[in-house]
């Protein structure tokens, strides 16, 4: 099995653009999908590039009122760092369980691009872009961009993800529900995500993100504007309103972990809690 | 460009080794076949059960799901490794007498995590100490011994200081 170890990432950008390869941060996805037996090694189709010796992967600083933060950093690291945005990291301490969390990437989630990617909400919430790189370009493209449907996104071949870039925005109410069959180690059922700012008592910014219940996250700014030029009513007399609206964006799927009935039910039993309890 | 298949070289139980097979091998079997250390167990292959449970660089991770060519110039611990270290002997004893090993087959995952959270955290609440062992399962125990287990070290461990 031929495999590409490169120390920096002009070599990576160098070997993605020249050669048919698995890009490899944490794994913990890609494991099980190439997994064959109990005691034998996956089978991966590709030779696998991996990422996780990279340094310039795994920064996070801030520049210009954005946090960025490289996407072979961890989730346990990015767990660790309180300059990031705290629903981001709510959401990601309810992924997995420690020992996981300890080897899966941001990037890595985000790149698998499932509908119940957890740290997926969150960041379409926060109006989160991510970086593109290839040898001479780079692209920043807001993340709703970024994945076109369930495991698919636009990254090129040559390109390799290398920034998730997030504004510091500051939020008065954060609300996070994850639904899933138990705390620890469970994919989502579905999820949601809710980010209100407030002036003067009436709504002056308002992000509302449901994972798991789409072939993407859905999230409408539409809806959202509309909420906030409304705020003049109390958002609670709206309620039936806006979830009329929601409901038609919530399409789930039956699958092994619950039924379209029920994702969409709770999603927007979620919804009104937070709309008319938590604001 | 030349792929990089030389040998994956590494510090297991505070030993430099070196591996020369296939990158894409799997920790766990790497650890147990190569390395003889059988401590590792492999239970449900995909990073969810715990029992595989190592210290890569102090932190506990599941080797099932870990490819040997991402620890080049790491530090591995099996529970194997720790035999000698205060710590772990006090966590020892503290399983043995709080009842917590029943089959033994999840037991030195659940160690590496008991021991990983120590490391960072001397004196952990009943929340804290679910977390850490989150990534472990039990089927015996029902989790509650394995619990008080930890809490009995972490008393130990404050009388020994």
């Amino acid at each position: 099995m031929k495999v590409y170890r490169p120390k920096n990432l002009a070599n990576a950008l160098e070997i993605k653009a020249t050669e048919n390869v698995i890009p490899f941060a944490g794994g913990t996805d890609l494991m099980i999908k190439y997994r064959t037996t109990l005691g034998v090694r996956p089978n991966f189709p590709y030779p696998v590039l991996f990422l996780n010796d990279i340094t310039q992967l795994k920064q996070i600083k801030i520049e210009n009122g954005n946090i960025i933060i490289g996407s072979a950093n961890t989730l346990t690291t990015i767990l660790k760092d309180d300059r990031i945005p705290d629903i981001l990291r709510t959401a990601i301490s309810n992924m997995a369980a420690v020992t996981i969390r300890n080897i899966a990437t941001i990037g890595g989630n985000i790149c698998n691009s499932s509908p119940a990617g957890d740290t997926l909400p969150p960041l379409y919430a926060l109006d989160a872009k991510v970086a593109l790189s290839s040898q001479k370009t780079k692209r920043i493209i807001p993340i709703q961009d970024f994945i076109i449907g369930p495991g698919q996104n636009i990254l090129a071949d040559n390109e390799i993800l290398t920034e998730i870039i997030i504004p510091q925005d500051k939020f008065d109410v954060q609300y996070y529900r994850k639904v899933g069959t138990r705390k620890a180690m469970s994919l989502s059922k579905l999820s949601m995500v809710g980010l209100v700012n407030k002036n003067n008592g009436r709504i002056s910014d308002i992000r509302i993100a449901f994972g798991a219940v789409a072939p993407t996250v859905v999230r409408s700014r539409q809806i959202e504007e509309e909420i906030i030029s409304a705020s003049e009513q109390k958002a609670n007399s709206l309620i039936h309103d806006i979830l009329s609206k929601y409901a038609k964006l919530i399409r789930p799927i039956d699958d092994q972990r619950s039924t379209a009935q029920y994702r969409k039910e709770i999603s927007l039993k979620l919804l009104t809690h937070f709309l008319a309890e938590q604001i | 460009m030349k792929s990089q298949n030389d040998k994956i070289t590494f510090i297991l139980n505070g030993e430099k080794v070196s591996y020369a097979g296939n990158p894409m091998d799997r920790l766990v079997d790497v650890l147990r076949e190569n390395f003889e250390f059988t401590g590792v167990k492999e239970g449900c292959g995909e990073g969810e059960c715990g029992a595989c449970s190592v210290l890569l660089d102090g932190k506990n991770v599941p080797s099932c799901i870990i490819p040997v060519a991402t620890v080049q110039n790491k530090e591995i611990y099996t529970v194997e490794g720790l035999r000698e270290v205060k710590m772990f002997q006090i966590l020892v004893n503290s399983f043995a007498d709080a009842g917590a090993v029943q089959c033994g087959f999840c037991t030195p995952g659940m160690m590496i995590s008991a021991y990983a959270l120590l490391q960072s955290n001397n004196n952990p609440t009943d929340d804290e100490i679910r977390e850490a062992i989150s990534g472990n399962f039990c089927r015996c125990t029902g989790m509650n011994m394995i619990i008080e287990a930890i809490k009995l070290a972490v008393n130990r461990l404050g009388e020994t200081e």
